[in-house]
């Protein structure tokens, strides 16, 4: 009996460090490469002195911060301070564990695993709210707020991206979701629907133009601004694994999850892990290259894009989404 | 079994343990926190009892929205922590009594029998395991046999939200806004303005 317990807590921790190690791992080659990217699109040359062109870089700068003092203010609210980078951290992680890989490479296939992702990714907030109060001081207060209403205004236009996705495929499930795209995938019926969603995920993970919570020529460094060492490297930690988990986000509702682009022979036998990685990667380059394009968004342009053209705008697409499928009677049951 | 009760007693002490906080933590931030904290293990609780779509609406809403605004209002207030100890006394008695009705109540729903209950036969308390997924178990009864009240639900909602917008949109005037069809519309010939300035005398 205890011996069965002990057998399926081993089987449980081995599936989360199968996919937790490979994330962190990708986070490191996430940072380089858009430290890369970003220096190819400036006419730079990038990190290129540790390693092979550079490339052991983040490990090289993630050893230097955690090696260096961990520095709590005297007037920071301590228990909140040290608990906020955790919460960003364990929560950014926490979404993987309904996220299919392949077919049948999931940590935990549960019916409801879209919402069980929104309600984390919806969870994301507090760690930086947390971060920006207990810190007391002015910048990062100014940063947790902006970061309050950014994330919950976007949160509105991502939920009925999803909904209209979520009528297409007639389940919650991501498996599911993923096998409704065998036709077509949804980023080609749904395409403003995707583009939406891509713009508010950036909004959701506080990339730019959207980085207003941490914007450097204004807020100094925003709701990490007194964090050192440690505490910051989970925060930096936590900002790149949740945007490697919006990308996959992206990639099982619009691009077709684990499937090959057209179900033909040299497509179809290459393994349905390797199609995710590659559009995750490419929707991580797209992360960086707007991060390249684009000027920081100012604060009321902002919340404008968010209320009064995105909301409107998927809303009125839930809409005609809905009356298209009941009137061409192509709901799914 | 076993690993089900043990989860069960960790999310419902956990639960109760920070409910208790949330009345009595000092910091009214800190009491927030352990409300949060409250809901996410009753929405584990929920997990358990098999109904997971709400449990994750209840973190969706509840975690997700309502108390990220209700911890941004309590952090701008400026709570003066004296005062709000002075009524704890005095509220007492009948915090009391509101919490014994409660456990009477639901002493009374414990120890009633529950197969002589009407409502037992169709339903029990724990919603029934089958391939019907409950996210689409409470969409048939939602949209069908309650279609009326949760229309109605929406619209006392409605009225709510344009009730607050209309008492706090003020417009004071002198509030500078960004207009962005008058942006986008201005071309050189509107933006710019030669004029020819004597020397000396400015415009």
């Amino acid at each position: 009996m205890t011996y069965d317990i002990l057998i399926t807590g081993l089987i449980i921790i081995a599936q989360i460090l199968a996919v937790v190690v490979p994330v962190l791992i990708s986070v490191a080659f996430l940072v380089y490469a858009e430290r890369k990217v970003l220096a190819l699109i400036q006419l730079r040359r990038g990190p290129n002195i540790v390693g092979p062109f550079g490339i052991f870089q983040s490990f090289a700068d993630a050893l230097k911060l955690i090696t260096k003092e961990n520095i709590i203010p005297s007037g920071s609210n301590k228990i909140v301070f040290i608990l906020a980078p955790i919460i960003t951290m364990v929560l950014s992680l926490a979404g993987w564990a309904v996220i299919p890989f392949a077919p049948g490479w999931v940590v935990s296939d549960i019916n409801v695993g879209i919402m069980y992702l929104f309600a984390v990714s919806s969870l994301g907030v507090y760690g930086i709210i947390m971060a920006g109060w207990a810190s007391n001081s002015q910048y990062p207060f100014l940063g947790a707020l902006r970061s309050a209403a950014q994330m919950v205004s976007y949160e509105v236009s991502i939920g009925f991206v999803i909904i209209t996705v979520l009528l297409c495929v007639g389940s919650l499930n991501l498996s599911k979701i993923v096998l409704a795209q065998q036709t077509v995938w949804f980023a080609i019926p749904l395409l403003p629907m995707f583009i939406i969603f891509f713009i508010s995920a950036l909004a959701e993970t506080n990339r730019l133009p959207f980085d207003l919570p941490e914007d450097e020529s204004t807020l100094v460094a925003g709701f990490f601004t007194e964090y050192s060492s440690a505490s910051f490297v989970l925060f930096f930690l936590g900002e790149y694994a949740s945007m490697i988990l919006m990308s996959s986000m992206t990639v099982i509702l619009f691009l077709g999850g684990w499937l090959p682009p057209f179900d033909v022979y040299p497509l179809n036998v290459v393994p349905g892990v390797i199609w995710f990685t590659v559009k995750v990667i490419f929707i991580l380059f797209l992360f960086i290259w707007v991060r390249g394009t684009f000027p920081r968004y100012r604060y009321d342009q902002l919340m404008r894009l968010g209320w009064k053209v995105f909301l409107p705008f998927s809303l009125f697409w839930v809409v005609a989404t809905s009356g298209f499928l009941v009137y061409f009677d192509m709901l799914p049951n | 079994m076993v690993l089900y009760s043990l989860t069960f007693y960790l999310f419902s002490s956990v639960a109760v343990l920070s409910a208790l906080m949330v009345i009595s933590a000092k910091n009214p931030v800190h009491s927030v926190l352990f409300l949060i904290l409250s809901f996410v293990n009753a929405s584990g609780l929920f997990v358990l009892l098999g109904a997971e779509f709400l449990a994750m609406i209840l973190v969706v809403v509840y975690v997700g929205a309502v108390a990220v605004l209700f911890l941004f209002v309590v952090m701008m207030l400026d709570i003066n922590f004296v005062k709000l100890r002075e009524g704890f006394l005095q509220y007492l008695p009948f915090g009391a009594l509101l919490g014994i009705v409660l456990v009477i109540e639901l002493g009374i729903l414990f120890l009633t029998d529950r197969s002589s209950n009407i409502y037992n036969n169709q339903r029990p308390l724990q919603p029934i395991v089958n391939e019907v997924e409950n996210t689409k178990m409470i969409g048939q009864i939602l949209y069908t046999e309650y279609f009326y009240l949760f229309q109605i639900c929406g619209i006392i909602l409605l009225v709510a939200m344009i009730g607050s917008i209309t008492l706090t949109l003020r417009d004071k005037g002198g509030v500078k806004r960004q207009n962005i069809d008058s942006q986008n519309t201005v071309d050189a010939s509107t933006a710019i303005e030669k004029k020819k300035v004597k020397i000396g005398e400015g415009i």
